[in-house]
């Protein structure tokens, strides 16, 4: 069994979501080839190199690849699946976006987001926005997967792979990338993050967030989260949200600030080793699931933590 | 210019999944259902761009069972102006889903798929992205804003670390996330007006038939749970326990 895993990158740097992806690869097989799709992608392939586990590092490069646009994707991954049983994608934007294409073009049922990987062809899936787990035994010769990184732990690195160029396909005749505002951050990443603080609707304004929930993140070098209700009142961006249908994170420390804990909120950190939560309201579900609840209005109870901190050498 | 737009009859999102103590599912019997949220976001925004004039014509397809007509109705209450069901009582997976909407889509020739980028009963997120692979035609997911013109369509997308646009060439498929528009209450006029608009239900052998699964679930569990840890006092009681009791500053 030979298993494919597309990288997580951004043509400079590959993201750890790939080292956790192929975890989940070395769990059905020691076969594990990486293909880093993009363009310029030189360095980013060697950084795959080096991954423990990977047996070869494929690239392919194009400006649709580079751009991560779907359709080209697909088409580089779905001629390659000659020589695979299996392809692993991490659940990011791009994977969930790519992942189903290969499935319907190879008519395999896709497998959405796994955390557990049971058997060859056997995995466990959240369903109902985590309040569910399934396990499902696919009967396809062919197996596409996305895997929920956070559920995994990243690969070490020591590895050697051999790197080989491969047809980067058609490209995307039909998509044009026109722009793209990513936002530039000296914050650790959110999905992978070790700590991560929160705020939600309580925040009550944009620039309340920034003054309350961002210094309080650099303190802890900490990532930025935010809850739907907080983002949908637009305090922070929608690249913070946490959540069922924004990210699913699982740091070591997560501190939610004036976050009710809506179930779709829940989905989407539960997973957490520790959870802070600060919150006036003592009813507020988010403490049935924290590990130390603060009962405090987020006026006083945040500076009161920094002064805490600082006291502490934090 | 016609829109087809898919809508799923799913779990109301307001109700919280119980599983069965069996383990064979997720418990359904007497919880309320609705359209996936995604879903109705698709429909307003298919509305909202028939009102500027750049659409004729919303059909609104539906592939479940016989109550999933409701759903139909919902969405011509918002606005979509006839609806197909094909009606059925298994529960098809997003390969099949997808084949069935793609034989619709070849035999009502829209030219844009609005459709929402995941139901949130089975969470998979594939079905627009597989429709628009079998139709070999380009694909927007998780759409933030849609500026439609009658040859393209300019899609701004949620994207991991912020937003990317994308132009495409119609006819094309297009998945709505959730900011993408705060969809309407439908009015009561709307409601009354809805019940005399068309819903043609049909089987899915009329487009060319349903697929056996690929995948067998082999148990449905309850995840497990957190349990509600301690209060602490103040900031400073929680600094020391975060130090030395948890370990993780």
């Amino acid at each position: 069994m030979a298993v494919l895993v597309v990288a997580d990158h951004d043509n400079a740097q590959l993201k750890d979501n790939t080292h956790k992806t192929v975890t989940a690869a070395l769990a059905l097989t020691s076969d594990v080839d990486v293909l880093v799709a993009g363009a310029g992608v030189t360095d980013v392939a060697a950084q795959a190199a080096r991954i423990a586990g990977v047996r070869k590092v494929l690239t392919a490069e194009s400006e649709a690849l580079g751009k991560q646009i779907a359709e080209a994707l697909s088409g580089c991954v779905v001629p390659l699946m000659g020589g695979y049983d299996a392809v692993l994608a991490p659940a990011t934007s791009v994977g969930k976006n790519f992942s189903p294409r290969v499935a319907a073009l190879l008519d395999v049922a896709p497998i959405s987001e796994i955390v557990e990987v049971v058997g060859a062809d056997t995995f466990t899936r959240p369903i109902y926005a985590g309040n569910a787990l399934e396990t499902v035994q696919s009967s396809d010769a062919k197996r596409v997967i996305t895997v929920r990184a956070t559920a995994f732990k990243a690969a070490e690195e020591g590895g050697s792979a051999p790197v080989e160029a491969v047809d980067p396909g058609p490209g995307a005749p039909a998509t044009r990338f026109v722009s793209e505002e990513i936002l530039k951050s000296d914050r650790p990443e959110l999905a992978a993050a070790k700590i991560v603080v929160s705020g939600g609707r309580a925040m009550g304004s944009a620039e309340e967030f920034h003054r309350v929930i961002e210094p309080l993140a650099d303190r802890l070098g900490a990532a930025v989260g935010a809850s739907r209700a907080a983002v949908d009142a637009g305090y922070a961006p929608n690249d913070y949200q946490v959540g069922q249908t924004g990210k699913v994170v699982a740091p070591q420390l997560y501190i939610a600030i004036g976050i009710s804990g809506a179930i779709q909120h829940l989905a989407g950190m539960k997973d957490s080793k520790v959870i802070v939560a600060i919150n006036k309201d003592a009813d507020a579900p988010i403490f049935q699931v924290a590990d130390y609840g603060l009962v405090a209005d987020y006026k006083t109870a945040v500076p009161e933590l920094m002064a805490a901190l600082a006291a502490a050498g934090k | 210019m016609k829109i087809l737009v898919p809508v799923k009859r799913a779990i109301d999102s307001n109700v919280k999944a119980r599983v069965k103590s069996d383990q064979t599912g997720v418990d359904l019997a007497n919880v309320k259902m609705s359209m996936n949220p995604f879903c109705e976001i698709a429909v307003e925004e298919a509305v909202r761009l028939k009102e500027k004039g750049l659409a004729e014509e919303i059909v609104a397809v539906s592939i479940g069972p016989i109550q999933a007509q409701e759903t139909i109705r919902t969405a011509l209450a918002i606005g979509a102006d006839r609806g197909i069901l094909i009606q059925t009582d298994a529960d098809p997976e997003p390969l099949e889903v997808a084949k069935l909407l793609k034989a619709v889509a070849l035999a009502e020739a829209p030219r844009l798929i609005l459709m929402g980028k995941q139901a949130i009963d089975g969470d998979n997120n594939a079905v627009g992205q597989m429709l628009s692979a079998l139709l070999d035609w380009p694909q927007a997911t998780f759409a933030y804003k849609i500026e439609l013109s009658p040859q393209v369509v300019r899609v701004t997308r949620e994207v991991d670390g912020g937003l990317q646009t994308l132009e495409l060439d119609l006819p094309a498929v297009v998945t709505a996330d959730l900011r993408l528009n705060e969809p309407r209450y439908a009015s009561l006029p709307n409601i009354m007006k809805a019940k005399k608009k068309t819903i043609d239900v049909k089987t899915a052998d009329d487009y060319g038939g349903a697929g056996a699964g690929h995948l067998k679930v082999l148990r449905v569990t309850e995840p497990a749970r957190r349990t509600a840890g301690v209060k602490v006092e103040n900031a400073a009681d929680l600094v020391a326990r975060l130090k030395t009791e948890a370990g993780v500053l």
